[in-house]
């Protein structure tokens, strides 16, 4: 146990550091840097001129600037919005829990609708059922979050109910394969053959040996919900972190994309994570 | 083949005929603007309306239609490309390639897809054409969606090279790249089929919402997801329902798609 704590531990450590040094780079790279708006002032003589471009110099070399980055990032200082005009750190903490609770109904009701209605359709076997919960996920499959998100726009419905939609079919679908999978093994049929309970079937004999696949799929969920955030947030108008980066991206803020991006990846490496440790005991014992 | 393939595969050939006749079905070109004809409704010169500067939105649902059905398989290519090299090469040779590249597929697919284009989306040049954006958008879609095509065939290939005609043209002295390409890459071509059918939808979706977030393809270009815009003015999609056409014909499209695929979720995504 202590071995894969160690491990999760290290791999969301890895995310961080790779998808800082990722970050860093992208914001070397952009345009623009370095550049200190004072080198056009012309009321600065050429020595002033020359000392602003100077403070700059230790940034151009990649290394130097991402450990600089690294350090302030640790300190909690994620760099300044030019085009927001505030501290990164300042508007992620204000939009962070507007995020997280969408994504925590979105991803939750997501995946709650998709086991449900997978449970009942593998255990009815009735092909009306069957029919029409495979054209509800095709159908929400086929659709882009942003325009799920439009439609809870027109009906006056919060949000986060699209995430829970954009999320539902993926769930949906990995659930049923492997249910399906699970109703034709060998001990299943003998457990109806003998005439086991259909509850009792469904839930010691074909749930119980796939629910750690299932318990997989929490944190798939939320990188789903990360991923259909940023639409849902701009359309409907919510003040989290996915309408800051598009507000960042139109603006070409790359220090708030970045510091977004970074977070995202190390909230849904952390997600896996922690789905993966909560089954390890599981996995052990088995 | 069941009567929902065959629905399906009409509907796909039906939007490509579509899209390939677009020169000679639209009366209009998709960049003309009929002033005296703004947001009008559908008649016989402008069989969707017209949007809100005046086009013909039966001229841009066509074009539009072309735009996403050849870009969104040439996006598919490039990954299934990516995804042959990055992921064939970790399954054939090993060792430390194959486990860098387990933890960068990793790492790509902790990253969420939307947050990721975003921060490469805005690298792009401020003034990068209309045309130059149609060919970016997509060809950023094809880079960035290479970590799970790669993981599948990484797997497919290892399993490949453990396989007994692998070991009997190994030990007939077949080896390296000729044992590469005359052995294991046309076994991988089921596998590197699939990926790129199974791309074609996720890109035409990912389009749609970029479009929709305004950094998909630049106007006046038409895509589908450009088109989709329109659908944010409530009222006016009631007062002319043919608004939703566009998203009527990506539906079909991508649910077609979805149909002939068979999609099943085997992995947890």
């Amino acid at each position: 146990m202590f071995l894969v704590v160690v491990r999760q531990l290290r791999r969301v450590l890895l995310t961080t550091l790779v998808a800082g040094l990722l970050g860093a780079t992208l914001v070397r790279l952009s345009p623009g840097f370095g550049i200190d708006e004072r080198e056009m002032d012309s009321r600065l003589n050429r020595e002033s001129q020359s000392a602003a471009r100077a403070e700059h110099t230790g940034e151009r070399n990649i290394g130097a600037f991402y450990l600089r980055y690294l350090d302030n990032a640790l300190h909690g200082d994620f760099g300044y919005s030019l085009a927001l005009n505030r501290p990164v750190a300042e508007m992620i903490r204000e939009r962070l829990p507007v995020t997280l609770v969408s994504l925590g109904y979105g991803a939750g009701f997501g995946m709650l609708a998709g086991i449900v209605l997978a449970l009942a359709t593998v255990s009815a076997q009735s092909v009306p059922l069957n029919l029409i919960s495979s054209a509800m996920s095709g159908l929400c499959l086929s659709l882009p979050a942003a325009v799920i998100a439009l439609f809870f726009l027109w009906t006056g419905a919060s949000g986060r109910w699209a995430i829970a939609l954009a999320v539902f079919p993926h769930v949906y679908r990995y659930s049923k394969n492997l249910l399906t999978e699970a109703r034709r093994s060998a001990h299943v049929m003998a457990a109806e053959a003998r005439g086991v309970r259909p509850a009792r079937v469904l839930l010691a004999h074909i749930t119980a040996p796939v629910l750690p696949q299932l318990a997989a799929v929490a944190g798939v969920a939320v990188s789903l919900a990360f991923g259909s955030c940023i639409p849902v947030e701009v359309l409907c108008d919510s003040p989290g972190i996915g309408q800051l980066a598009w507000k960042a991206a139109l603006a070409r803020d790359l220090p708030v994309l970045v510091t977004i991006t970074a977070l995202v990846a190390i909230l849904s490496v952390a997600a896996n994570s922690f789905a993966d440790l909560a089954l390890a005991p599981w996995r052990a014992a088995k | 083949m069941s009567i929902a393939k065959r629905i399906a595969c009409t509907v796909v050939i039906g939007a490509g005929m579509l899209a390939a006749l677009a020169g000679l079905l639209a009366r209009n070109s998709y960049a003309r603007q009929f002033r005296e004809a703004i947001d009008a409704r559908p008649s016989l010169q402008f069989p969707l309306g017209t949007d809100e500067l005046g086009r013909d939105r039966f001229a841009r649902l066509l074009w539009g239609t072309r735009v996403s059905l050849i870009l969104a398989p040439a996006a598919a290519l490039i990954t299934t490309l990516l995804a042959a090299l990055i992921g064939g090469s970790a399954g054939y040779l090993g060792g430390r390639w194959e486990r860098l590249v387990l933890a960068a597929t990793d790492l790509f697919l902790s990253l969420p897809w939307l947050f990721l284009l975003l921060a490469v989306r805005a690298l792009l040049p401020l003034n990068t054409s209309p045309y130059a954006s149609v060919f970016l958008t997509f060809l950023l879609l094809g880079c960035l969606g290479w970590a799970n095509p790669a993981r599948i065939v990484r797997s497919a290939t290892c399993t490949l090279a453990s396989s007994e005609f692998i070991l009997q043209a190994k030990a007939s002295g077949v080896a390296g790249l000729r044992l590469f390409w005359l052995q294991l890459a046309p076994n991988l071509r089921p596998v590197l089929m699939a990926q790129f059918w199974i791309a074609i939808p996720v890109f035409i979706l990912s389009e749609a919402n970029l479009a929709l977030l305004g950094l998909g393809v630049s106007e006046p270009v038409p895509s589908w997801g450009g088109m989709l815009r329109e659908l944010e003015n409530y009222t006016a999609v009631l007062h002319n329902p043919a608004m939703l056409a566009p998203l009527a014909m990506l539906v079909a499209v991508v649910s077609g798609l979805q149909v002939l695929l068979g999609t099943e979720e085997t992995s947890a995504c």
